[in-house]
Formats: structure tokens, C-alpha cells, sequence
């Protein structure tokens, strides 16, 4: 980090920043410098922060009053919806923040995409991200386990029954995972254990995402790099974070509307029913934010490469900084590209709504089609885009957006060139 | 053209899910709830007909175990006194014990029992129930598709099978049943029961008197849920219009559009 020349001006901050920069770390922080054209699809970062931060407290707190047991996990559930002051608050926030804390990566994740955001030098700041959406769909399918409902059990099954799929080793692996010869009381202690140290796991690898988002700065919706700092920039405070907390306040808004009105809409019903080995669902869903890798698990019909294919739709994503051979990063100056982004966007969509329906007829090739179109937006279309587009000029620098003339044009070339 | 799609994409995340709720589902009986809406209560009277209606017919078979004789009491649930409740609860016997000499007793129940369970296992209600255990029904109403109006229609869907469907012994022809077969006979029937209130107990109004029962026993801080969403939702808007307008001034510094 770049604070220099920051002194504390009290004799006891400095005495005090000389032997622990927070000072200087928290003087970093409110004047970050942040390209003044961010848009509204910058706050997420903010709201997911925020998420994290209440799914950790509510966390905490329903921790305190759930019981870890086969025999006892669902009652204990019931106990803090009917007896526990403001339990079912804490619980429908908590269950409800999942959610919310999934739509808000969701829309972080394709507003990289559009503007290019995992591109040089932001790789690390991306596959960092990568893994703590991994962290986090594993904490999410943990936590759903926790409270032993019909669901809970037989998507536990499901999803654990996965790795048996690994040739040799495959059976033991789901034994020892399972603590045992099925889902049961074991396998529910290790995963509370889990979901209890992943989110503090998510933290450590959001400081370091942030921290490598300050290396560089933040990419900006021209995705051309900060010409006149002056100009370009504007201080994180006071800009930043009023506009972060204006957009999350309209984020609580929606959430207040699930967790106050609708807060079992985004569960299961099953779900309020208690875990019971010897009933199967007539359908085992995953929850909604699954639903698109769901999709694309079932769409092959043998069960080991249908993981491999699941779990390469997300590690795919980790090698996005390289598949996408175009120096360009923002999409307005992609004409081709936008239009193949939002077919993507159409496609997970298309996926994640088959993900939810039965695995046969016209669904499933459906899903097929829309799997094989995944892979090949990642693996054909991104890197031959590169070569084939023509890309729209880059205007010179953030505060001068205007495009024309031929000087722009070279600039903008040679911006391309530097990357 | 920006706008557009990104209304699209809003559109569909919305609507997609809806379309996946009313897939393969049968049009159930609707009737008005009154704790429907953002500041939808529960008809007290209602609640209190439905605890009749629960425990004079449903009771036989179906257990309620998270309610306590409390609970009928508290606040934003069926509002017994404090006396009826008592009542209610001391008409019930439960098992206590063991005692100084190590002896199981009877006693009347108290505030703070549970509701006493039907059979004393699973084994035996289902022994009792040609096999079908009656599910325990204090979650009932969020634990179906369709929730209350699920339970209203099926209580009211019992119809003669259509032809070519034959039925084995014991199993009953409901129009709203997932399968369409039920093991739970056909049990409200006009005037079945009669109300502490009046109320004339046709066969809707026991139903309907019963699921509101079951949706707050389902969801017994509804009401204090709803009442403080609206005022959150109230709170947050009104922040989100100041904040609004103090970042207007901050960013008017910077020639930059917001």
C-alpha cells in the first residue's frame, strides 16, 4: 500500500502509528483514490461485505441456541423460532442473508464479466474471488444440512453421494466423509463444525481481496486505466461511501421484504419436515443459487464426468483471465462480446430454471444444449473474440469521454497494446 | 437498449422461479386469509375456534408437540386468558414423575406442558392408522406446497374416486392430495362440532377455523413479524431518501453524474 508520507498528527499516533500503521491503514482507506465513474454494479462490493457480516452475527447468535445432534437439531431449530427472543428474526435473516448474499455475488460476478474486470493486472483480485464463491456455495450447502429437515437430509446424500463417483477411492472417501455408512449424526457434527469456520475463512480471503484490489484500483466502467489521477479519481470517502450505503440501503430494502413477508419463499417445503432416512422427496433441489451447476451435473449421463463437468464450470471461470484474449476490458467498447454476454446470461438463467425441474424429455436437452453452450462461451467464443472483433475506440482518459477524432483512435491503440 | 435488458433479466429473475412453483400444480381452493398481506393479523376468534376444532377432532391423531398450553395465552396467538388457559390445560391429564418414590403419576397438565401426544410412538399410530403415520401438525402449514391453502383444500377435497380408479381398503380419494390417495378418512362434516361461539360450524369454517389455527402454530410471531417489517420497511425508505440526497450534495463537487 502506498501511504508514504502519511503522519498522524497527535504525538500519540504517531508514537503509536510508528510501532502499528493503522493510522496509516485507516488514512489509506478513506482516501483511496476511486475512478469517479463507477457505477451502481460497484456497490456490490459493499453489499457483500455487509452480507458476510450478517451472516457471521446472525451466525453467532443462532450458534448459541442450535443444537448439533440428530435427535435434537430440529427441535432446537423450532426452539428458536417459538421461544427465543426475536429467534425467528435471526433465523429468517440468516436464512434469507444466504440467499441475498448469493443474488449480490451473482450480480458482482457478471459485472466483472461485462466490464472485464478479471483482466491484467486484476487476475488475483478474480481467482481470489473465484475461491471465496467456492468457500461460500460449500458454506451454504452445510448450512442448509443444519437444520435436519427433509432437505436437508437428502440433499446431504446427494450431494456427499458426488465423490463416490471418484474411480477406486470413491466409496471410502464418502464413508469418511459421512462419519459413518449414511448421512447421519456424525456427518451433522463435522458439518456445523465446517459452516461454523468457513465464514471466517470467506473474511480472511475478502481482506486479500481487497487488499489486491488496492494494488491496481478498481477497474471502471471504460475499463481504461486512470490517466489524470487528479481528475480521474475522487477519495473513497466521502464519494464511495455514500453511494455504497445509498445502494445498500436499497439492498436492506428487498431483504427487509423477504426476511419481513416472505421469508420461507427461497426454502423448501420438506424442509419443515424432519430429516427421515427411510422417506425419500419425490424431488431433491438444491437451493435456488445451485440450481445452474445442478443443472449442468445431470445434464451428462455418467455420474463421474457429470462432476468433473460441474465442478469445471466453476474452475473454468479461474482461467477466465486467459481465455479472454481481447486487451479490452470494458464490454461498451465490445460490440460482439456484449451481445455474447448476455446470451450467457440468458444461458445460466435457462440453466438454473432446468436445475429445478426434472432431469428428463425436453428439460434435459435442454440443459444440455445450454451446458455445451457454457463451456463453449468460456473455451471457443472468449478466445477467438479477441482476434476477430472490432473493437470501438477508447476514449482517452476517464474524464474525457468523449470519442471522435483521430488522436483518440491512436490512443486508443496504443492503449490496447500496453494492456 | 441497456435499460430494456437490463429489465429482462429482472423480469426473468423474478418470474422464473414462480413459473417453477406452479408447474404440475392443481388450482387449490382459495378463501381470504386474514393474516395474508404486510399487515395481515389473525382473527382471534378464528384461532380460538380452530384450538376447538383441533382438539375435539384432529387431536385423536395428531400431535402438536412444539405448543405448550402457554402458548394459547401469548400474545399474537388465540389470546385465551390467562384463566381459560389454565382450564384448558388442567382438562388434560399428562404423565409426570417419577416421584420421591421413584413412581410415575398422572396430573393435570399445567401452563407450562406440552400438548400431550396422541400414541405414545410412531409404531403405535401407525398401527392404529392402517399404516399411515398422522404427520405431527405443528409445522404442518409450512411444510406443504401451497401451505394453508393446501390444507384448506384438502380438507375440503374428499370426492368418489372417477372411474377406473379403485381404492384398497382404508385409502380415501382426495382431489388435492399429491397422488390423490389419502389415508386420513373424510372427518369434517357440517355441525360436527359446536362452537363455544355461535358460530355455525359448517364444513369451510371448521376448515377454514383450523388452518389459520395451524398457520399460527406454524408461525406463532407472525403477527410481531409483520409489524415490525412494516415499520423496518418505513425506516429504511425514509433513510434511503436522506442518504439519497446527502450523496446528491456530496457528488455535486465533482463534475460527475451519480
Amino acid at each position: 500500500m502506498s501511504d508514504h508520507n502519511y503522519t498522524p498528527k497527535s504525538k500519540f499516533g504517531k508514537w503509536f502509528n510508528d510501532r502499528l500503521p493503522l493510522l496509516s491503514l485507516a488514512n489509506h482507506l478513506t482516501d483511496y483514490p476511486t475512478p469517479k465513474n463507477l457505477n451502481y454494479w460497484w456497490t456490490f462490493g459493499g453489499i457483500l461485505t455487509f452480507c458476510l457480516i450478517t451472516q457471521i452475527v446472525t451466525g453467532l447468535t443462532l450458534a448459541m441456541h442450535y443444537i448439533a445432534h440428530a435427535d435434537m437439531a430440529f427441535d432446537s431449530v423450532e426452539h428458536i423460532m417459538r421461544d427465543v427472543n426475536y429467534g425467528w428474526l435471526i433465523r429468517y435473516i440468516h436464512s434469507n442473508g444466504a440467499s441475498m448474499f448469493f443474488l449480490a455475488v451473482y450480480i458482482h460476478i457478471f459485472r466483472s464479466l461485462f466490464y472485464g474486470s478479471y483482466k491484467a493486472p486484476r487476475e488475483i483480485i478474480w481467482i481470489l474471488g473465484i475461491i471465496i464463491y467456492l468457500l461460500m456455495m460449500a458454506a451454504a450447502f452445510m448450512g442448509y444440512v443444519l437444520p435436519w429437515g427433509q432437505m436437508s437430509f437428502w440433499g446431504a446424500t446427494v450431494i456427499t453421494n458426488l465423490f463416490s463417483a471418484i474411480p477406486l477411492v470413491g466409496e471410502g472417501i464418502v464413508t469418511w466423509l459421512w462419519g459413518g455408512y449414511s448421512v447421519d449424526n456424525p456427518t451433522l457434527t463435522r458439518f456445523f463444525t465446517l459452516h461454523y469456520l468457513i465464514p471466517f475463512l470467506i473474511l480472511g480471503l475478502v481482506v486479500l481481496h481487497i487488499w489486491a484490489l488496492h494494488v491496481p484500483g478498481n477497474n471502471n466502467p471504460v475499463g481504461i486505466d486512470i490517466k489524470k489521477p487528479s481528475k480521474d479519481t475522487v477519495p473513497f470517502h466521502p464519494y464511495i461511501v455514500i453511494k455504497d450505503t445509498f445502494a445498500l440501503l436499497m439492498f436492506m430494502i428487498i431483504f427487509a421484504f423477504f426476511v419481513f413477508y416472505s421469508p420461507n419463499v427461497l426454502g423448501h417445503a420438506d424442509n419443515y419436515i424432519e430429516a427421515n432416512p427411510m422417506v425419500t422427496p419425490a424431488h431433491i433441489v438444491p437451493e435456488w443459487y445451485l440450481l445452474p451447476f445442478y443443472a449442468i451435473l445431470r445434464s451428462v449421463p455418467d455420474k463421474l464426468l457429470g462432476v468433473i463437468a460441474m465442478l469445471s464450470a466453476i474452475l473454468i471461470l479461474a482461467a477466465l483471465p486467459w481465455l479472454d484474449t481481447s486487451k479490452i476490458r470494458s464490454a461498451v467498447f465490445r460490440p460482439l462480446y456484449r451481445q455474447f454476454y448476455w446470451i450467457l446470461v440468458l444461458d445460466v438463467l435457462v440453466l438454473g430454471y432446468v436445475g429445478a425441474m426434472p432431469a428428463e424429455g425436453l428439460y434435459l436437452l435442454i440443459a444440455r444444449v445450454a451446458t455445451a453452450y457454457y463451456f463453449a462461451h468460456f473455451l471457443i467464443i472468449l478466445p477467438l473474440l479477441g482476434f476477430k472483433e472490432k473493437t470501438l475506440p477508447l476514449p482517452f482518459s476517464i474524464s474525457d469521454p468523449v470519442l471522435g477524432g483521430s488522436a483518440n483512435l491512436s490512443m486508443a491503440k496504443s492503449d490496447k497494446k500496453e494492456g | 437498449m441497456r435499460a430494456f435488458k437490463i429489465l429482462l433479466i429482472t423480469f426473468l429473475f423474478f418470474t422464473v422461479p414462480l413459473q417453477i412453483n406452479s408447474a404440475e400444480k392443481v388450482e387449490l381452493l382459495k378463501t381470504d386469509w386474514s393474516f395474508k398481506g404486510p399487515l395481515g393479523k389473525f382473527d382471534r376468534s378464528s384461532l380460538q375456534r380452530g384450538y376447538q376444532v383441533y382438539t375435539e377432532v384432529c387431536a385423536a391423531c395428531h400431535s402438536m408437540k412444539y405448543l405448550s398450553y402457554r402458548n394459547l395465552m401469548e400474545k399474537g396467538g388465540p389470546e385465551f386468558s390467562e384463566a381459560q388457559a389454565k382450564s384448558i390445560a388442567a382438562s388434560f391429564e399428562v404423565t409426570d414423575g417419577p416421584n420421591a418414590d421413584g413412581e410415575m403419576f398422572s396430573r393435570p397438565a399445567r401452563l407450562s406442558d406440552k400438548f400431550p401426544m396422541p400414541y405414545p410412538n410412531e409404531k403405535a399410530a401407525q398401527a392404529a392408522n392402517g399404516g399411515a403415520y398422522p404427520p405431527d401438525m405443528s409445522v404442518l402449514a409450512k411444510a406443504r406446497k401451497g401451505g394453508v391453502d393446501y390444507l384448506y383444500s384438502v380438507l375440503l377435497g374428499y370426492t368418489e374416486p372417477p372411474a377406473g380408479v379403485t381404492l384398497d381398503e382404508g385409502v380415501y380419494y382426495n382431489k388435492f392430495m399429491y397422488g390423490n390417495k389419502i389415508k386420513m378418512p373424510k372427518v369434517l362434516e357440517d355441525d360436527l362440532i359446536e362452537y363455544g361461539d355461535g358460530t355455525l360450524a359448517t364444513e369451510e369454517q371448521m376448515a377454514k377455523d383450523v388452518v389459520t389455527f395451524l398457520m399460527w402454530s406454524a408461525e406463532p410471531h407472525l403477527e410481531a413479524r409483520h409489524k415490525m417489517g412494516f415499520r423496518a420497511i418505513i425506516y429504511l425508505t425514509i433513510l434511503t431518501i436522506l442518504v439519497y440526497f446527502s450523496m446528491k450534495k456530496i457528488w455535486s463537487r465533482v463534475e460527475s453524474e451519480v
